[in-house]
């Protein structure tokens, strides 16, 4: 929809140009920003110009550019070591957006919109990404994913920071993985987007929820839980004041159902 | 400036910063480019950039300056349709067709190949239909043709395409809000933030300080004159209790103030300006707790006359001895059921233009069910002669009964009338039809119900509470619905009933299609069901044991007499074949598991076909010095296929192609009286005045001819573009000369009424598949017949059964207005979901093979009454499955599981 509340586009060729100030917003792909009133913002800061290189790959990981677009996470070919890679596009398929929206909405957007249902803050949480952050003053700072969310659209973004980047580590990238989505409707929003990661040997089994929860939640184990074992770890890290309630499912119904799906990754890589 | 390539033509135009490129291509004029939700959810603005598909809604406009943009516009080649659009022709994938543009830039981009390959379910993701059920859609992209051929003589019963298929798929027909009107001003509307609120002060200063502001309109302005904005022929059915602009604020998203601006931008940011004061009144929301003494009052006595306090209207009734009745029984099955508020979520919002013409009258633009009533509320409103004002629809984008309200012309007309006649448009945004817009009535319905061993009823008594919410429009009227259809349905000498329509600080109720019997109709096909299952009786069984036939007393709970008849009984014939397809199979199998149980289940809804008021329409015809024909009648067009079915009736009286009757519709000045296409009239009401107005053509023809000739009339017969008397064949354009020497001007005009009402049914059936653990709902086989007499037009028939079924799943399974304290949680279509795709069922779809003597041509009501079986057949699979009565919709997972979850 118009923004009328906008009455001007920065396009800056390089981040040291820009001049923050209370009422701009960074653009990025605009599937959110455009898609509600923006009444408190006057400035768009449009982020295209950088140029960032959507996707680099390294013998270390992956980094994925704030202003990757979905689309391209989806196209991206992974060396087939990297054992975890089919969650890109698993994920991706788990949004509510269609196909046209992955033309324009970027990853890094849907990071930081930081909503519970926001698959690509799921994707890379559970592949233990790394934010590099830009703050406007000083150097720049790394925030795992799992810390960078920290509420219902609240994430830990000082004003006028910018997300540039998230980083996976190879070795993460390599784990086995098996991940289950409900939604209330068909191919809707998630109620609950549940990953476990897994190394060689039954060694670290990562289990992130999300969705079911305000923010990701994470449970590591040295070595693949068993089902009693891995209901009394989520039980005690999520109280039922812990989860999320809202229009796309209630807070009973999320608890219950992430204990279901966690079960079904528990035994997908057992 | 910048350059922007619009389907290969060059503008050099500069976007206003913020501006997306949905509306910088409309002010481009490309009209084409529709605004569905304005927020990325529907995808009917969908355009390509560099050939890869984006919703524009979401795109900044200068992004896409340099980049070639392709609109549908620009999808035919040199004259020539792209494939997609022949296929959308061929399989006529569109109703009211706001959505095809968009689903065409979807289906026919280079990228959707690839998503299909994931499956229809998820390319389509990004699309709404609210009119077809998708059926039509998929059959385009199976390269599925369901037109007939156009034959002279033969358009009744025929499947012919919607006339205005080719401005639809090629972006020119012209919806409400597709027109560049010089000097345009823009109206946008303050809504309430508050659930009952007196204004004390409206400092409107800083608003018309503002730049671009020209007026500031607030309760203080407009007339203080009561009205409704319900639309019926007769206003007396709905209560006064409405002001244009009012100084207490009874619902959140109540219209408080106006601001027009020279552009929306201006206005919106006028609307911001405005500074209110608030007196913060208590607030109640639940029916009941509305109906305790003590309660907040929703209206002053004085103004409002109630039945008692907030109770706006009660209906009861008794036949026979219900205590009797139930002493006599052997089982009694009682339960209380619930139903939902839904939105109609048609894609083109409410919107309205007004402005003075050169003729010194007002004329109206608007998407509406109902000009003519429209015009009548005006008058009223505006202390105007009716005559003075000009009201018309051109192409509207869907109703489903949510324009069968006059919600968004009394603004824009009255800015106009207090700015020198300025043109002023009101164009909602998809918030606003979730929160200032009418819902479907939420009700609960709690049914006693006893029977003998055998199943024969003994005894009914329905108690029903209708929330209407802070305004009573159509709230007698769904309420009588209510008590009306579902309970008559079924013989039974001894009912009672009582139905209260309470005011409560919601958003009001209104029109919704189905119309308080989808409400009734859940409870009663559920109590069915469960009465049913206490005596061991099969379902099919046991409505066939009661169900009402010709001889019957048609009654509900009352004896006054109603003119409700049989043209034509289907209801067995509809039952057989549900059954008959539910046993046979669909070939479709429970998902693996043992966690997903199966059930099957079924429901029959009764329609009187049309409302038991007063309902009018009339046609003018008349033949053209061509030889074809003109036909006008007052009927609105939005998606339903009137204009055809009338094109087709008219056609086949007078012997000739559809297509060689031109026609107009729902214009004030330009076609004769219609009282709206709501209520299910369009063919039982206006298809009769079109039916007895070619008639009366065709025998004025024939009469001149027989006079011209001196051949006995009986001798004189039509016979396409000709007239035959005796030996003689003479053009129909050489008659029409013939007939302008002696000024004969072969036209005619008639006018119908609605009485008796015939009587049509629908059967639905559904097998499915719930997952224990999650809750998840698989339809497997979803089958209905319909007993709607002879089809006009079988293709658009299925077409609108299609589309009801498919609203009825998203009442029964998805849709869900989520409200806090009257405010309204998720008004946004990706919080408050509507069926997409991959939520709608395939449904085989059957008719009835019955020829209706009370409708025309043995036509009945097909449009509405398809959606009432849908949500009681889901319960009823549902209740099969689980062994669990689920009363309240909807039934999504998380309301489900709980219940699930027992042994």
């Amino acid at each position: 929809m118009d923004l009328n509340t906008i009455v001007k586009v920065e396009r800056p060729k390089a981040i040291e140009d820009v001049e923050w100030s209370d009422g701009h917003a960074w653009l990025a792909g605009g599937t959110w920003l455009f898609s509600e009133p923006q009444v408190t913002t006057d400035t768009l800061i449009d982020l295209a110009q950088f140029g960032w290189p959507p996707l680099t790959a390294s013998p270390a990981g992956l980094e994925i550019a704030a202003t990757c677009k979905i689309a391209e996470l989806r196209e991206f070919a992974a060396p087939s070591e990297w054992r975890a890679a089919p969650l890109f596009r698993d994920c991706i398929d788990a949004f509510l957006m269609s196909f046209k929206i992955w033309n324009a909405a970027t990853v890094g957007g849907n990071i930081c919109m930081s909503l519970p249902a926001g698959a690509m803050i799921s994707l890379t949480a559970a592949l233990e990404g790394v934010c590099k952050l830009l703050p406007r003053k000083g150097m720049p700072r790394e925030v795992p994913v799992i810390d960078f969310v920290t509420g219902n659209h609240a994430n830990v973004l000082q004003r006028g920071e910018l997300l540039r980047s998230v980083f996976l580590p190879a070795s993460a990238l390599a784990k086995r993985c098996a991940m289950r989505q409900v939604s209330p409707t068909h191919l809707g929003r998630s109620a609950a987007l549940v990953i476990a990661t897994v190394a060689d040997h039954d060694d670290d089994f990562l289990l992130t929820i999300s969705a079911s929860t305000p923010r990701p939640v994470q449970l590591r184990f040295t070595k693949a839980p068993t089902t009693a074992d891995l209901r009394q770890a989520i039980d005690e890290r999520l109280p039922p004041s812990a989860w999320f309630d809202d229009v796309h499912g209630s807070a009973a119904y999320k608890r219950h159902i992430t204990f279901y799906l966690a079960e079904q990754v528990r035994v997908a890589l057992s | 400036m910048s350059n922007y390539d619009v389907n290969g033509r060059l503008y050099a135009a500069e976007p206003a910063p913020g501006q997306c490129l949905r509306t910088f291509l409309r002010d481009l004029e490309i009209f084409g480019v529709k605004k569905g939700c304005d927020a990325g959810d529907c995808g009917a603005c969908t355009v390509w950039l560099d050939g890869k598909p984006f919703h524009s809604c979401l795109v900044p406009a200068f992004r896409a300056a340099g980049r070639r943009i392709t609109t549908i516009e620009g999808l035919a080649r040199n004259g020539e349709l792209h494939p997609i659009q022949k296929a959308f022709r061929d399989a006529q994938s569109f109703q009211c067709g706001y959505c095809a543009a968009g689903m065409m830039m979807t289906t026919a981009s280079s990228d959707f190949e690839a998503a299909r390959t994931a499956g229809l379910p998820q390319a389509l993701k990004g699309n709404i239909c609210r009119c077809t059920g998708y059926r039509s859609i998929v059959d385009a992209l199976n390269g599925k043709t369901n037109i007939e051929d156009d034959i002279a003589g033969r358009t009744c019963g025929a499947s012919l395409p919607n006339p205005f298929t080719d401005a639809i798929l090629t972006g020119k027909a012209r919806y409400t809000m597709d027109v560049a009107i010089d000097g345009l001003l823009h109206a946008k509307v303050l809504r309430s933030p508050h659930a009952h609120a007196r204004i004390k002060r409206i400092d409107r200063t800083m608003a018309l300080s503002m730049p671009g502001v020209v007026a500031v309109y607030t309760w203080e302005d407009v007339p203080r004159r009561l009205y409704s904005t319900a639309l019926h022929e007769d206003h007396l059915v709905d209560p006064d209790d409405t002001y244009m602009l009012d100084n207490v604020a009874r619902f959140i998203g109540q219209r408080i103030a106006m601001v027009v601006a020279e552009s929306e931008a201006q206005a919106e940011a006028g609307v911001r300006a405005l500074q209110v004061e608030y007196e913060i009144l208590p607030a109640v929301f639940d029916p009941v707790a509305a109906m305790e003494p003590g309660a907040p009052m929703l209206h002053d006595k004085k103004e409002v006359v109630t039945r008692h306090a907030n109770v706006f209207c009660t209906l009861q009734g008794e036949i026979g001895d219900v205590a009797a009745g139930f002493e006599e029984a052997d089982a009694v099955h009682e339960m209380t059921y619930s139903t939902s508020r839904v939105q109609h979520v048609h894609l083109e919002t409410h919107g309205s233009i007004a402005w003075k013409g050169d003729d010194d009258r007002w004329h109206v633009r608007t998407s509406s069910q109902g000009p003519f009533r429209v015009r009548a509320k005006l008058a009223h409103l505006m202390g105007l002669p009716a005559q003075w004002i000009h009201v018309f629809t051109e192409r509207v984008g869907g109703g489903f009964g949510g324009k069968q309200e006059m919600v968004s012309e009394d603004l824009p007309l009255f800015a106009s009338m207090n700015l020198g006649g300025r043109p002023v448009k009101w164009e909602w945004t998809r918030e606003e039809e979730f929160i200032g817009a009418t819902t479907r009535h939420q009700m609960t319905t709690r049914v006693r119900i006893g029977a003998k061993k055998d199943g024969t009823l003994t005894a009914l008594d329905v108690e029903v509470v209708s929330n209407t919410g802070a305004y009573g429009n159509h709230a007698s009227e769904t309420l009588g619905a209510a008590m009306g259809c579902a309970i008559s349905a079924y013989r039974c000498i001894n009912k009672r009933g009582v139905g209260h329509a309470v005011y409560t600080n919601m958003t009001p109720g209104g029109g919704f299609r189905g119309y308080g019997a989808s409400q009734t109709t859940f409870a009663m096909e559920c109590a069915m069901d469960d009465l049913a299952r206490l005596l061991g009786i099969d379902p099919f069984e046991m409505r066939r044991k009661n169900v009402v036939r010709p001889g019957d007393n048609i009654e509900s709970i009352g004896k006054e007499p109603g003119d409700a008849s049989f043209g034509s009984h289907g209801i067995d014939e509809c039952l057989d074949i549900v059954e008959k397809e539910l046993a046979k199979g669909n070939g479709v199998a429970k998902p693996l598991g043992e966690d997903w149980a199966e059930g099957t289940g079924m429901a029959l809804a009764m329609l009187e076909c049309g409302p038991p008021t007063e309902h009018r329409s009339g046609a003018r015809m008349k033949l053209l010095a061509d030889g074809t024909y003109h036909l006008a009648c007052g009927s609105s067009e939005m998606g339903n296929g009137i204009t055809t079915a009338h094109k087709q009736i008219a056609a086949s009286i007078v012997g000739v192609r559809a297509r060689d009757v031109d026609i107009i519709n729902s214009d004030t000045d330009q076609t004769p009286y219609d009282t709206g296409t709501f209520a299910s009239t369009g063919t039982v009401v206006a298809g009769k005045a079109v039916y007895l107005t070619a008639e009366a053509l065709r025998d004025d023809i024939l009469d001149f001819a027989a006079r011209h000739t001196g051949v006995l009339r009986d001798n004189c017969r039509l016979d396409n573009e000709a007239v035959v008397c005796g030996n003689e064949r003479i053009l129909l354009c050489d008659l029409h000369a013939a007939g302008a020497k002696v000024d004969h001007r072969f036209t005619v005009r008639r006018k119908s009424y609605l009485s008796p009402r015939t009587i049509a049914f629908n059967v639905q059936g559904v097998r499915l598949a719930v997952h224990r653990v999650t809750g998840e709902i698989r339809v497997l086989h979803s089958v209905h017949a319909a007993d709607i007499g002879r089809p006009i037009n079988p293709m658009q028939c299925q077409g609108q059964i299609d589309g009801a079924v498919a609203m009825g799943y998203g009442w029964a399974l998805i849709e869900n207005m989520v409200h806090d304290e009257g405010r309204m949680v998720n008004p946004q279509l990706r919080n408050c979901r509507v069926p997409a795709f991959a939520d709608t069922p395939h449904t085989d779809i059957f008719f009835a093979s019955t020829f209706d003597s009370i409708g025309p041509l043995g036509a009945k009501s097909q449009g509405e009454c398809a959606i009432n079986p849908v949500a009681p057949a889901v319960a009823n699979a549902l209740a099969n499955a689980t062994g669990v009565r689920f009363a309240h919709l909807p039934f999504t997972p998380d309301r489900l599981f709980g219940a699930l979850q027992e042994p």
